[in-house]
This record gives structure tokens, sequence and C-alpha cells, in this order.
């Protein structure tokens, strides 16, 4: 009896902090989605009609699916590469170094520094974006990177937020292969395995519960993914995400309702992932 | 006698002292330097007067505090309304006071009267204002072309067509702003509006009493696409104008060869193309025209925003400081400062910092029709984010129906809530 209320309170603060951080402004945003823009009249489902018809929302669900796809396919394949290449050369530390170093910079500097990579001048004019520049030396023309829809602009965007994940994938990954028994990578050798079949037989499977992880996290972030698009295009041309629009929509023409229903979209849509990841978590530590 | 003369003395100082305690407030948006000019504004005013002048500066918060005050019934004394839209909602509410009564207002032009007018009575004065029709060109270029500024829409498209049968870029357009983005692309298109749908039609537009898919904004696009989607007619075609941040794209102007020879521009472009070219001798070597008529019936409208003062009580001293706000005196230490265009026809045109100013300062003088940005004036989910990328996108080659749709879409929502 004296030992449910003792625990009760060594749970208040947490809960407490759980509450008024996390629980309470859940459910506010649930409610004031059922509101309109200044969170006055109820409108029903309304908001959500609109969350999942506007055209500048299915934009944003199109392109969020292609970051989740495109994004973590390339962050968790290089990192993958990178970290099973990197282990058999000198130098590892420092590649690793560099490639890990975009981690320190913020998605905005990011965004930034890359606007300056991807920027346009005329033919006639000298280039002052990088990759265009390399583009005009090779004979062709410059390209507007971050204009071109679907694809160019899109996938443009994406190689930033790649750009500055991979390290993180490959530390992560890297530190997991390290694990590796090197006696059973020895052993499949000796008995006559090539370095495909040790890969594809022995360090996939090994590296299974870190890869799930590492995609797991990635399309988290991802699914959340604003700043970088904020920065470079602010969703025009068809670049649009969805946590943009959920800015857009609070800050700048303070439709609260609105707002709302696309961070509970969003928050739905991000569950699962999260689910995942907590009972793999869960898992590992039983094996513990 | 003597008694009288003392209790004369007595009458005059409590009097003075009396009206050396009236003190008013007035509530602003403006900050740093801006509210350091209006600070000079208001010292001129309280060591002549002794009326105590309380500045609240609020920022762009203003409309938000502005509203909130109004309807707990504690308004300051005046305010600087954000725009005349806002002013006529406040005069719907009872809120404002007519002024016509106390402000000489013959020494402000007609179209700043008509737009701080709602029914009978004037609610507001300017007290300056900026100015973005304008078309801006290198004289020495544009002249070695055989060419000169145009007074009408067909004479810029015989510039432009010219040029480009010369192998010449006609226009620097730069759409891009950051978040922004889109933004000098509404201007042109207001600008064109107001020259061929007429100011009437113009503010039902910013009401949306019409919408977007109207024929009359229909052709405001086109009359823009006509110019901005012509890959000849512009550097970088529409890549680059949708790349090239708006304000270094009028440097080109001024390269050598020009890299185009007209950009549409507000007068606050002049210390960007200073920055990029600081050689400039900005009185010889920079030159603007007003952006022409189109439909003869409409004339020459100007398009810009103003910074517009309305009172909610009517006190002797509000009276005073209103009439002091539209004087020369005041609006000459305003402008004078701040490089902003003086309403007051009586400021004296060697206050401005220099020529070019001076000179979109005497444009405004004549001005018939003066109108508000609209896209500052609609609901920010369309001026400053359907409207923008509808921009954009049009530019970009979307089919101008389905943009217009999308606006009219995103208009709906905005106007309806």
């Amino acid at each position: 009896m004296r030992k449910t209320r003792v625990h009760w309170l060594y749970l208040a603060p947490a809960l407490f902090f759980l509450t008024m951080y996390l629980i309470y402004p859940s459910i506010r945003t649930i409610i004031l989605s059922f509101y309109g823009p200044r969170s006055q009249n109820f409108v029903g489902f309304h908001n959500y009609i609109t969350a999942f018809t506007s055209p500048s929302m299915l934009v944003a669900f199109r392109n969020n699916l292609l970051w989740v796809l495109v994004f973590t396919f390339f962050n968790v394949g290089l990192g993958l590469v990178l970290a099973v290449l990197l282990d058999r050369v000198r130098y590892e530390v420092l590649v690793k170094s560099i490639v890990f170093l975009p981690m320190a910079i913020s998605y905005v500097a990011a965004g930034v520094i890359w606007k300056f990579m991807y920027a346009y001048r005329p033919t006639y004019a000298a280039q002052i974006g990088l990759l265009n520049a390399i583009v005009v030396a090779l004979g062709g023309k410059p390209i507007g990177w971050l204009i071109e829809r679907p694809w160019i602009n899109n996938l443009a965007l994406i190689a930033v937020g790649v750009w500055v994940w991979t390290g993180f994938c490959t530390v992560v990954i890297s530190a997991a292969y390290k694990g590796i028994p090197k006696e059973m990578l020895e052993a499949a050798r000796i008995d006559g395995a090539n370095e495909w079949q040790v890969f594809w037989r022995i360090t996939i499977p090994y590296l299974k519960s870190t890869l799930a992880m590492v995609t797991t996290t990635m399309i988290v972030f991802v699914l959340k993914v604003f700043d970088i698009v904020y920065i470079m295009t602010n969703g025009a041309y068809d670049t649009e995400v969805i946590a943009n629009r959920m800015y857009k929509e609070m800050f700048l023409y303070q439709n609260y309702g609105l707002a709302s229903a696309i961070a509970v979209v969003l928050f739905v849509l991000i569950v699962p992932f999260s689910l995942i990841n907590i009972r793999r978590f869960r898992a590992q530590e039983a094996v513990r | 006698m003597r008694k009288y003369a003392l209790l004369a003395v007595a009458v005059l100082v409590l009097g003075g002292m009396a009206f050396a305690k009236g003190s008013i407030s007035i509530m602003v948006v403006w900050s740093g330097t801006e509210l350091e000019a209006f600070q000079k504004v208001v010292g001129a005013f309280e060591d002549k007067t002794g009326i105590d002048v309380k500045v609240e500066s609020v920022g762009r918060d203003l409309p938000t505090v502005l509203v909130t005050r109004f309807e707990a019934g504690n308004p300051p004394d005046l305010a600087a309304m954000p725009n005349p839209g806002q002013m006529a909602e406040f005069v719907a509410r009872g809120g404002l006071v007519p002024v016509e009564g106390f402000v000489d207002l013959s020494q402000h032009p007609k179209a700043f009267v008509d737009l701080a007018t709602v029914g009978d009575h004037v609610y507001g004065i300017f007290i300056s204002a900026d100015l973005k029709s304008l078309v801006w060109y290198n004289p020495d270029a544009l002249y070695a072309e055989g060419l000169a500024p145009a007074d009408s829409w067909d004479e810029l498209m015989y510039i432009t067509e010219t040029l480009a049968s010369r192998g010449k870029v006609p226009w620097a357009i730069g759409l891009e702003s950051g978040a922004a983005s889109g933004w000098p692309g509404t201007d042109w298109i207001e600008d064109i509006m107001l020259r061929t749908a007429g100011p009437e039609l113009y503010d039902k537009w910013v009401a949306h009493e019409i919408p977007w898919t109207h024929p009359a904004v229909k052709r405001a696009f086109e009359l823009f696409g006509a110019i901005v989607r012509n890959e000849d007619y512009v550097y970088g075609g529409t890549t680059g104008a949708l790349s090239i941040n708006f304000g270094d794209s009028p440097a080109v102007l001024w390269d050598e060869p020009p890299g185009a020879y007209l950009h549409r521009q507000a007068t606050f472009i002049k210390s960007f193309i200073a920055n990029a070219h600081p050689e400039l001798d900005l009185d010889r070597d920079v030159a603007f025209f007003v952006f022409p008529p189109i439909d003869p019936k409409w004339g020459t409208p100007l398009l810009g925003a103003g910074d517009l003062i309305s009172a909610f009580r009517d006190t002797p001293e509000v009276e005073a400081f209103l009439k002091y706000l539209a004087s020369a005196e005041a609006q000459s230490i305003w402008c004078g400062a701040l490089g902003k265009l003086a309403i007051n026809v009586n400021v004296d045109p060697s206050i401005y910092p220099d020529a070019l100013t001076a000179q979109a300062a005497e444009i405004l003088k004549g001005a018939k029709i003066f109108r508000f940005d609209a896209s500052d004036l609609m609901p920010a989910a369309v001026g400053s984010g359907a409207f923008w990328t509808g921009v954009l996108d049009y530019v970009s080659g979307v089919d101008l129906d389905t943009v217009l749709e999308n606006i009219e879409s995103a208009a709906q929502e905005a106007y309806g809530g």
C-alpha cells in the first residue's frame, strides 16, 4: 500500500513535465484543429478536408514521400557504403571527420551555403554558383537548380539534406560494423566466401538492427523537414513540404485551425515510425 | 488695477500650466532610425507648444496591439494606421475623428486626401509616402541605343522589341527574395492592374469582391507575362528572373556593356544600385521615368505605400498635433531625415538627400490617383502567400488559369474566415 504512494511521488516531477509540455499541448492542438482560423468557431472536419485536398498540401504530401524515399535511401546507403569501405583504409578517421563535418552546420546555414552552390546566372554572364560554373565549363547551359520542376529542384534540396546527414549515418553504422567479430569474417573468407557474399551474408544481417534504427530515425527526421526548404525555396515551384506549410499557416497566415490540423496529420504520420524505434530499442534492451 | 493685473497673471500662469500639462499619446510602428526621425518631429512640436507627446513604438505588432487596445476602450489619442483599409474599419466602428474641420488639407494632393476619405469625411493625414511605379534606366546606355523614356505602354513595348531585335536584353527583373520571393512580380501586376482596370476595380480586387479569375486580373497577368515570360526580353530569361535576387537584379544596367536597359522598382532600389556600383554619380548616371499609362482612360495612377496618422480622440492638443503633422515644417524634418517623399506640396525639394528623391517627390505631388500596394492590403494567406507563389508559378511556365484558380481557392479560404 505504502509502496504505490511512494512511486507516485517519484513519478510526479516527470509526469508534471510530460503533462505540461507534451500531453497538454497535443490535446490543445487537436482541439484547435477543429476550430476556425482564430480558434473561435467550431468548423468540424473542415481543416482536415483542406489539409487533404488543397493543391499545395497535395504537393507537400508528394514531396514528403519523395524526401522519405530518396533522403533515407541515400543517407543509409551512403552511410553503409562509407562505413564498410572506410574500414579498410588508413585515412579512415580523416575521411569520416570530413563527412561528419556538415553535421556541425545548422540546416539554415547549409541552406544558405547551397543556395550559393546552386546560384544561376545567364549563359552570357559570369557564373557565381559552383555547380553551374562546372556545367558551363563542360560546355553546357546553366541550370536553374532550384527552379526546374518537378525533379531537379526537389532532388537539389534533398541533396543538401543528404550532405548534412550522411556523416551521422556513417558514424553510427561504422561503430556497429566494428562490432562484428573479426573471427567470423575471417572464418567466412577462409571457407571461400567472396567479399560480396561476406557483405550480404554476414555484414548486413549483423548490422540489421542498427540499419533499422538509423532508417527509422532518418524517416522521423525527414518527415519533419522544414529549414532547408524554407531557406532555399520556401516551397515555391512545387517544392512545398508539410512542415513548411504548417509554419506558413501558423505564423504567416495566422490560420491556427488549419496549422493545427496539419500538425496533427504530421504527428500521426510520425507516430508509427517512433513506435517502431521504441519497440526495437526495448527488444535490444531485453537482449542485454 | 494692480489686483486685476495680478489676477490676470495668475490666470495666464495657471492657464499656461494647464496647457503645458496637456499631453497626448501616439502609437507608431516605427523603430530605429525611423523612430529617431519621428522623435525629432515630435521634439520640434513640444518645444513650440509645450504639449507633451508620448510616442509609443510597438513595431510590427501595431495592427494587433491597436485593435486590442481599441476593443478594450483604451486606444491611444493618435495612431499610425497600417493602411487605409484598416483606417476604414476603425471608422466603421465609430472610432476615428474627422480631421477636415481643423487641418488645412489644401496643401495635400487630392489623391492622398481621397485615400483617407470614408464617406463625406477625412479621417487621417498622410505625412509621407513611398513610390513604386518607377522604371529605372541608365541614361547613357538607353540614349546610346537611340531610345528615350516611354510615355505610353506602346512606347515601352517598342523599346522592348527594338532592343530585343538588336540582340540586346531590354529588362532586368529579379523576383527572388528569400522566403518572400515573388513580391516584385506582384508590384508589376498591381501597377498594370491600376492602369488597365482603374482604381475602383483595383479596390474591389483588394477586397476580393471580384474573383482572381476575373478578366481584368487575367489581363494584368498577361501583360506582365508578355514581358517576363519572353526569354529574349529578360536578363537570364524566366530562370534568370526567378533566380536573381531583386536587390542584385538592377546592377547589370550599369555593367559595361549593359546587361539590360530597364528595371521597374520602387524608390528604395537606389541604395542597392549605389552599393553595386559605388563609382556612379547617382544624379547623372541613374534615372527613372514613371511606369507609363496603358489604358488612356485611367491615366498614370501611382502605386506605393504611405504613412497615415489618425486620431481616436478629439482634444485641442490632438488637433494642434495633427495640424502640425500635416504642415510642411513637420514633413520637412521627417522626410529630410529619412529620404521619404513628403505629401505637403509646400515642402522645399532641397530637404531631400539627392536629386532622384526630389524628382520622385515631384512626381508624387502631381498624383491624380494613388493606391497602396495591393498585396500588403490582402490577408497574408493571399497577399504574402498565394499571390507571391502564383507569380512565381506563372513566370516559371504554369498555365495562367491554373495559377489564378489556385490563388482564388486560397482567397476563398482566407477572406471567408
